[in-house]
């Protein structure tokens, strides 16, 4: 946690708080009323965005977790997503599991699948590790379309409509509800998690892991439970689609789902909460964005909107390579420098005067 | 037996296809330690600038194959001097991310160019079918193996006697010794970007005149994965020999076993390879290790 310039804790309380400063909370105030009128201003469409952008949270910051925080980079998003998504879907599909225990169910055993994978990282380190990942991710993917006996191949699963206390779950507007839920749960989990013992553990790993090693860190335990916290909030991700969306399709969990998700926290910073938010926030608005405008000069230029999904595409590539040459640390730095800039308006160093930084 | 021998044909052409952009994936990871994840979209670009050069520009074929030659490194240098040399020095997750941006732009870009369809391409390889004793084999799948071992080979000889070749060598053992010997480390990473340019377009090329001229080209990338780790990151002679063993294995996996496991066995393979020797067959014995 980073100490703020010209701010002075009195008491232990305030010291350890999460969000000590009355700005901060005013923010999060701010923030939170936003998220309470949002849904009776907003139209379905834009709830739908909103729903898919709180459970791209959930998934990055447990993505986060792994790779920001543990640094073990893992290209097997997809595949946990799909085995949240399908153990979620098929339990209560095939054995009448309630919803909320098959969600529950779906992350505990990601969260084994995902330890199981993490073994590797034990012997294997950086590319390797992505590489290992990179192939677990094709061979679940390969079950995914070829264990036709369970998961149903390439055809849908269409699951029954969750219910609580008779209300249809999977409305964009009820749903919009368990999604913000879940979705601050996990930032607050995470939050919490790196203040503690555990999350310390996971960050000394990533820094120097033979050093941590040496400090007394349990790299063989660390290490594993990066991986089952970790899989368990994508696996709460992906039975959060399967649940929204009734129908579970493999496409949904490829290796592009990894890259998109990889390219949420790197957009939005790795090792950061509120980066994983904003970056899931850029990452899943910028299609609807690029659509929006293709749909705007449809009329006009035809000829370029027909290029768009392309474009989007390479759009998508050009905003990772941007972000990686010129902010590394991403939307979460950037937020920063701006907060900064307020904190002590108007009496900022010029640009130029504080080169020696 | 002529099935057999058919498959064997088919899968060591495959396989070669493999070790050339393989060969490309080597020799930049050789050079500055970058995985790039975009080798399949170099394939790519390969097929569609012969289709460019040939088909729609009507060059002669020789001509044909220079300017995509050339095209290829042009881009290559331009992405190595633009997106990969201010990323030097930054953690591997960078460096991963980045060539997996670079891919998606240049997939977004030839489609934009190209269309997502497949385009019809008249093969310049010489039409007809070789007989071999009870085997017929296409002439073109059987030309491609000695054309990739003729290109793979020169990577070699590069590597042994020329100054960049050695230079390149230099770097990927001692960084900083290199450079107090004088080695420009800009130009040797430009070396090897356009070397495996080259070398992935000369697939690209092949897969053009083999298989046709479609965006399902890019989808090779990622077989290149299991080919080095099981030749070794760090070695041409790998590439050749794994490429060899992927593309046969998915040949006869697919012939004789089926269910569509040839798509899964290189990655099981690769796995396998992790577990008991990660270095692979022919990679030098250092990986790190916790």
């Amino acid at each position: 946690m980073s100490m703020e310039c010209g701010v002075f804790h009195t008491r232990y309380e305030s010291d350890m708080g999460l969000r000590p400063r009355p700005a901060q909370r005013i923010r999060l105030a701010v923030l939170a009323v936003f998220v309470l009128v949002f849904p009776f201003l907003a139209s379905s469409y834009w709830l739908d965005l909103a729903n898919q952008v709180a459970i791209a949270t959930v998934g990055a910051i447990g993505l986060n977790i792994l790779v920001g925080y543990t640094g073990q980079i893992s290209l097997g998003q997809g595949a946990f997503m799909a085995i949240g998504a399908y153990t979620a879907g098929l339990l209560t599909l095939n054995l009448g599991v309630p919803w909320g225990a098959s969600v529950f169910c779906a992350c505990i055993l990601t969260a084994v699948a995902g330890t199981f994978f993490g073994l590797p990282s034990l012997r294997l380190k950086g590319l390797y590790l992505a590489i290992a990942t990179l192939a677990a991710q094709e061979i679940v993917e390969w079950g995914m379309t070829h264990w036709t006996a369970v998961t149903g191949g390439t055809e849908a699963i269409v699951l029954p409509a969750p219910r609580i206390f008779g209300l249809r779950l999977n409305s964009t507007f009820n749903f919009y509800w368990l999604a913000v839920l879940t979705a601050a749960g996990t930032a607050l989990f995470a939050a919490n998690l790196f203040r503690s013992r555990i999350g310390r553990a996971f960050e000394a790993v990533r820094d120097q892991d033979i050093a941590a090693s040496v400090i007394g860190v349990d790299l063989f335990r660390t290490k594993l439970l990066a991986f089952a916290t970790s899989s368990f909030f994508v696996g709460l991700a992906g039975a959060m689609i399967a649940f929204y969306r009734n129908i579970i399709t493999w496409e949904r969990f490829t290796l592009n789902t990894s890259i998109v998700y990889l390219a949420m926290i790197i957009v939005g910073g790795l090792g950061s909460i509120r980066g994983s938010f904003l970056g899931a926030a850029l990452i899943t608005l910028l299609p609807a964005l690029i659509t929006n405008m293709g749909r705007a000069i449809q009329d006009t230029a035809p000829q370029a909107a027909s290029l768009l999904p392309y474009g989007q595409q390479a759009v998508f590539g050009i905003v990772i390579i941007l972000f990686l040459v010129f902010e590394p640390r991403g939307l979460s730095k950037l937020w920063g420098n701006v907060k900064d800039y307020f904190h002590v308006w108007p009496f900022a160093y010029r640009r130029g005067e504080n080169r020696a930084n | 037996m002529d099935i057999f021998l058919q498959l064997t044909v088919s899968g060591l052409s495959t396989g070669m296809i493999y070790a050339l952009a393989a060969a490309g994936f080597v020799v930049i990871y050789k050079a500055s330690d970058v995985i790039n994840f975009a080798q399949g979209d170099l394939l790519l670009l390969g097929t569609y600038l012969i289709f460019f050069a040939v088909a729609q520009t009507g060059l002669p074929w020789s001509l044909g194959v220079l300017v995509t030659l050339l095209l290829a490194v042009a881009v290559a240098l331009a992405v190595e001097r633009l997106v990969l040399r201010p990323l030097v020095g930054e953690p591997i997750i960078s460096m991963i991310m980045v060539t997996i941006g670079l891919s998606s732009v240049l997939r977004g870009a030839i489609n934009a160019i190209w269309g997502p369809n497949p385009r019809a391409f008249e093969s310049f390889l010489p039409a007809g079918d070789i007989v071999i004793g009870p085997a017929v084999l296409s002439t073109g799948r059987v030309l491609s193996i000695p054309i990739a071992l003729a290109v793979l080979a020169g990577l070699g000889l590069f590597f042994r006697y020329t100054r960049d070749g050695i230079a390149m060598r230099a770097i990927a053992d001692d960084q900083q010794a290199a450079l107090s010997m004088g080695i420009s480390i800009p130009r040797v990473f430009g070396v090897a970007w356009g070397l495996a340019a080259a070398s992935a377009a000369i697939g690209g090329i092949m897969l053009g005149n083999i298989v046709g001229v479609s965006p399902n080209v890019a989808s090779i990338g990622l077989r290149v994965f299991p080919v080095v780790i099981l030749g070794g990151l760090d070695s041409i002679a790998g590439a050749v020999i794994g490429g060899a063993i992927i593309g046969l294995l998915e040949v006869y996996v697919g012939f004789y076993v089926g269910h569509g496991l040839n798509l899964v066995v290189p990655y099981l393979v690769l796995i396998l390879v992790l577990m008991v020797r990660p270095y692979g067959l022919f990679g030098k014995e250092i990986i790190e290790r916790v």
